[in-house]
């Protein structure tokens, strides 16, 4: 009872405002759901991705790279190598946080709504999983099956003040970019490139 | 002549009664867990004590709520916080809310230059500046981006997250719908902390009778919504209803049962109500002499004082019945002495003991023995009727009589009793005794289970590992708390333990708030230096205003006090480990174990005093509470067997030096020892490990059991055929009534009555047939 602080709640959200993805393929007539059934049928995945994040105060956009891997049906991995070493582990309601030097926190999405949308708009999108994704945003589907793009707006309250949209590009069941734009006007842009299997 | 010494005896004997219920009127009766505390504890002991009795843990309570679901439940908690926080009885309620989390953030946002353990001159130098700011740059980049950039304006350093990752590692309640929930989501918890003491058991439970009554007040709750408590203070509530209803219950099953039984023999309401006057005396007696020589009667003795009943009653029993026949006045006073005088010195080695509700049992009984007897021996005879008319038993007698006579044959039975007694208790040689402080406790397996649950998901310490220390004042406190911090940080480091608490992490000394102060900047430093850290960054001076601005304003502000927590998480963990008392401060620092060492979640305290030693911080104590109450019982047990192997030595010698022959003292012992084996070896072999109370049930046995057998061997000294009878009637009633009311105390829900009542009802039974079949057989016997 000596511990009731809230405090490591913000190391949870630290860890809540991640930006993550991967990739899939696909064929056929091109509608919300063809989409989801591709990236469904894609059960797992490897990629490398860049990160740019365009934040108002700072003169040049940040910069941050690593790896990314999916195993279906709830498991996201997000490594960064640079500029500092950081893991992400996301699998069903748990989020781990490991950072070199610091201790591994752990959380439960349900606990914290605003991370679940965040985290779930990469988990659902690469998972194919519409209902996940139907929870938290409201989806619009433009393009073609070689290149379409996914548009995810929040209709809950806390999530709008922080997130106005989030970007998702791709071709077939491959994602190529994820853009998130922020409520205050900052932006941040992942790139992702798929590692093909040796 | 006769007639003025008569009423001189009665009036001594109302006039002593009558000042024996002024002093009762007056007489503090409590029923908290105080009975279970040393009486002349150690001074780690002592630390124990005051946690549990004034300590801030003491006044919390922790509340969780059940039944419906997740979103009615967390619904249920903000307006039962919402509710007790308006009541004065409570100090703080906390469920987790948005307003607490808000001043906490507040708190440690706007405090961090004061709070944070990397403040320095060197970090606020250029060079430390540009470090600094170059990492809050990286980490911006990486996952935790959204929640930097926040900070990143006023807190370019990373100040916040420096000082928060002092705390990371602390287990917490997870977060259900804006409220605290238990791990698998099925509570909602709370955790209240009341303005009395937890030592203030009325106050105490008028605070949970508040929590009840507001939660039953809430609007709308749905019927299946249920509140559920636990905590010291509510132990100390439900175990004192537990004892209160127990000791009353006990004493009405008691007083009914022994009146039926004596109504039964005696045909004569004027007789019973004659038989009870030594009962209530004795009573009234013994819980004025507690009450005078411990300054407060605890309930438990009251309970105990039950069985008190039973044997006082024996007195006027052996009296109407044996006098009844006329027996040898001379023998028959000095026999009931010598009974009386066995009984005492068993009770007397409960006087020394150190457990506070033994030496009040010892004290209550003695004292009440000796009054019973008393008014047995110069009252009774006063106010009995000439010719008392017992309701004739001759019937009864003369079967009785062939009976015992032929109980001598059965002496076979007794050694086969014996083999397979010590057989048992052999088997059980290396788990005869109990040594859980909590097999004594009041306190049912379903409240223990309760209490773990609520503390594991608030995410409460066990506490059992604390270093500790006092110091006159808080300053100085506080200060000692940062020291023992920097030993406790370097075992960290090697890993001997996972992590501490301390005061100081949220209310720094007020020589660290200065010295950090003193570190910082003034403004025009504060500029230039920020220029030159910039210098190449993509971050221009000016956006970091803020920065300066709140340099300058910690820099100056007066330092933060007790006061400033106001209203956040973090008062309640400076009142826990920051306690003030009469003449000092007393500071607690929990320690936390590793955890999946090999050694399990221990800690090797020796290293951390060892430490602590050689920083100089020699008057830090380290403890291991769960050992200290082991420690506790161990001593208590320890001693019990010590006092009552000088009691039943006491008592032979008593009797040796009374009866002046070791045959016949061997021949009132042999039964009352065969008595005591054979009751430890059925309760070890139905599985029950032998508690301290055990013990002293025993103990129990041999001095009231030396009563029967002293009559035994009286009645094998030649006397007329009838008052054989007699006796033998007389020791079977008083028998039942002793085993009666020590048999009511064995159903008792209050373990350390039950123990004690199952160990004393068979005992005295077995003390009393044992007792006939190893009496020397008479000459005339079955010769009627």
């Amino acid at each position: 009872m000596l511990t009731m602080f809230s405090l490591t709640h913000i190391r949870a959200i630290v860890g809540a405002l991640l930006t993550l993805s991967t990739s899939a393929t696909l064929a056929g007539d091109w509608k919300l759901a063809d989409l989801m059934q591709t990236l469904a049928q894609h059960q797992a995945g490897r990629a490398s991705f860049v990160e740019r994040k365009y934040i108002g105060i700072i003169d040049k956009p940040l910069e941050s790279s690593g790896e990314l891997a999916f195993t279906a049906p709830d498991r996201l991995e997000k490594r960064t190598f640079k500029p500092k070493p950081e893991s992400l582990v996301l699998e069903g309601d748990k989020l781990t946080i490991d950072q070199p030097g610091n201790r591994r926190h752990t959380v439960s999405l349900q606990e914290h709504p605003e991370v679940s949308a965040f985290v779930e708009s990469i988990r659902a999108t690469l998972a194919g999983d519409r209902f996940a994704l139907e929870k938290f945003y409201t989806l619009e589907l433009a393009g073609s099956a070689e290149s379409w793009q996914l548009l995810l707006i929040p209709t809950q309250a806390r999530m709008t003040d922080i997130i106005s949209r989030i970007r998702i590009g791709g071709s077939h069941a491959n994602v190529k970019t994820i853009d998130f734009e922020q409520a205050d006007g900052d932006r941040s842009q992942m790139v992702i490139t798929k590692i093909v299997a040796q | 002549m006769k007639q003025r010494g008569r009423s001189l005896i009665l009036a001594i004997w109302l006039a002593v009664l009558s000042l024996c219920v002024l002093v009762i009127a007056h007489t503090r009766f409590v029923a908290d867990l105080s009975a279970f505390m040393p009486k002349m504890p150690s001074e780690r002991q002592q630390l124990l004590v005051e946690q549990l009795r004034d300590g801030v843990i003491a006044r919390l309570i922790m509340i969780g709520i059940e039944g419906g679901d997740a979103a009615e439940r967390a619904r249920l908690s903000r307006a039962l916080a919402t509710g007790l926080r308006d009541d004065p009885a409570f100090m703080g309620v906390q469920n987790g809310d948005a307003a607490t989390q808000e001043r906490d953030r507040a708190y440690f946002f706007d405090n961090r230059y004061l709070l944070s353990p990397a403040v320095s001159s060197e970090r606020f130098s250029s060079e430390g500046l540009r470090l600094a700011i170059g990492n809050s740059l990286d980490a911006l980049a990486g996952n935790g981006g959204l929640i930097l950039k926040r900070l990143l304006p006023r807190d370019p350093t990373g100040e916040t997250l420096q000082l928060l990752e002092q705390f990371a590692g602390d287990s917490q309640a997870r977060s259900i719908e804006g409220a605290w929930a238990s791990r698998d989501g099925k509570r909602a918890l709370l955790l209240a902390q009341t303005r009395g003491a937890g030592s203030d058991t009325e106050a105490q439970s008028r605070a949970i009778d508040a929590i009840r009554q507001v939660f039953a007040r809430i609007p709308g709750r749905s019927a299946e919504a249920r509140l559920v408590m636990s905590g010291t203070s509510v132990f100390s509530v439900s175990s004192r209803a537990t004892i209160e209803s127990e000791v009353s219950r006990l004493a009405i099953a008691s007083i009914v049962l022994v009146s039926c039984l004596l109504l039964l023999v005696y045909r004569s309401v004027a007789l019973l109500a004659l038989g009870l006057l030594p009962v209530v005396s004795g009573a009234v007696v013994g819980i004025t002499a507690v009450s005078l020589g411990f300054g407060h009667v605890h309930g438990l003795t009251l309970g105990f004082g039950t069985t008190l009943i039973g044997e006082a009653v024996d007195y006027s029993i052996y009296l109407f019945i044996q006098r009844a026949g006329g027996a040898n006045s001379a023998g028959f006073w000095r026999t009931i002495r010598l009974g009386v005088l066995t009984s005492i010195a068993g009770f007397a080695a409960l006087l020394g003991s150190s457990f506070p509700g033994l030496s009040q049992l010892g004290l209550y009984s003695i004292s009440g023995l000796v009054a019973a007897a008393l008014v047995t021996r110069y009252v009774l005879p006063l106010l009995m009727p000439q010719g008392i008319a017992v309701r004739d038993l001759t019937q009864a007698g003369a079967l009785l009589d062939r009976v015992v006579g032929r109980a001598a044959r059965l002496r076979w039975l007794i050694v086969t009793l014996l083999l397979a007694a010590g057989s048992s208790v052999v088997l059980h040689a290396g788990g005869i005794w109990n040594r859980q402080l909590s097999a004594l406790s009041p306190i049912s397996k379903a409240e223990q289970q309760l209490d773990m649950e609520l503390r594991n998901d608030l995410g409460a310490p066990d506490m059992r590992y604390m270093a500790t220390f006092t110091a006159p004042d808080e300053e100085s406190a506080l200060q000692g708390a940062q020291r023992t911090g920097a030993v406790l940080q370097e075992l960290v480091k090697e890993k001997i333990m996972a992590g501490f608490n301390s005061p100081a992490l949220v209310l720094p000394s007020k020589a660290l708030q200065r010295a950090r102060q003193a570190a910082l900047p003034d403004d025009r430093q504060a500029r230039t230096r920020l220029r030159e850290a910039l210098a190449g960054m993509p971050l221009k001076p000016d956006r970091l205003d803020g920065f300066l601005a709140d340099i300058q304003a910690a820099r100056t502000r007066e330092p933060l006090v007790r006061a400033d927590l106001r209203g956040t998480s973090a008062a309640l963990l400076v009142d826990s480990l920051l306690v003030k008392r009469d003449k000092d401060y007393l500071v607690l620092m929990p320690l936390r174990a590793t955890g999946g060492s090999p050694s399990g979640d221990l800690i090797d305290l020796s290293k951390v005093s060892a430490a602590l030693d050689a920083k100089g911080l020699a008057q830090v104590t380290v403890i291991d509470l769960l050992e200290e109450t082991t420690g506790i019982f161990d001593s208590y047990l320890h001693e019990a067997l010590i006092l009552s192997g000088l009691g039943c030595l006491a008592i032979v010698g008593l009797l040796l030096v009374a009866l002046r022959s070791v045959t016949r003292t061997l021949r009132v012992v042999a039964p009352l020892a065969c008595a005591v084996l054979c009751v430890s070896a059925v309760l070890l072999a139905a599985g029950t490990q032998l508690t301290i109370l055990h013990l002293v049930g025993l103990l129990l046995v041999v001095a009231v059991g030396s009563n029967y057998a002293l009559f035994f061997d009286s009645a094998a000294l030649p006397a007329s055929a009838a008052d054989h009878r007699q006796t033998q009637i007389s020791l079977v009633v008083a028998n039942l009534t002793t085993v009666g009311s020590f048999g009511l105390l064995g159903l008792s829900k209050v373990p350390v009555l039950s123990a004690m009542g199952a160990t004393v009802a068979p005992g005295a039974l077995l003390a009393l047939v044992f007792s006939a079949i190893l009496a020397r057989v008479r000459s005339d016997a079955g010769s009627h």
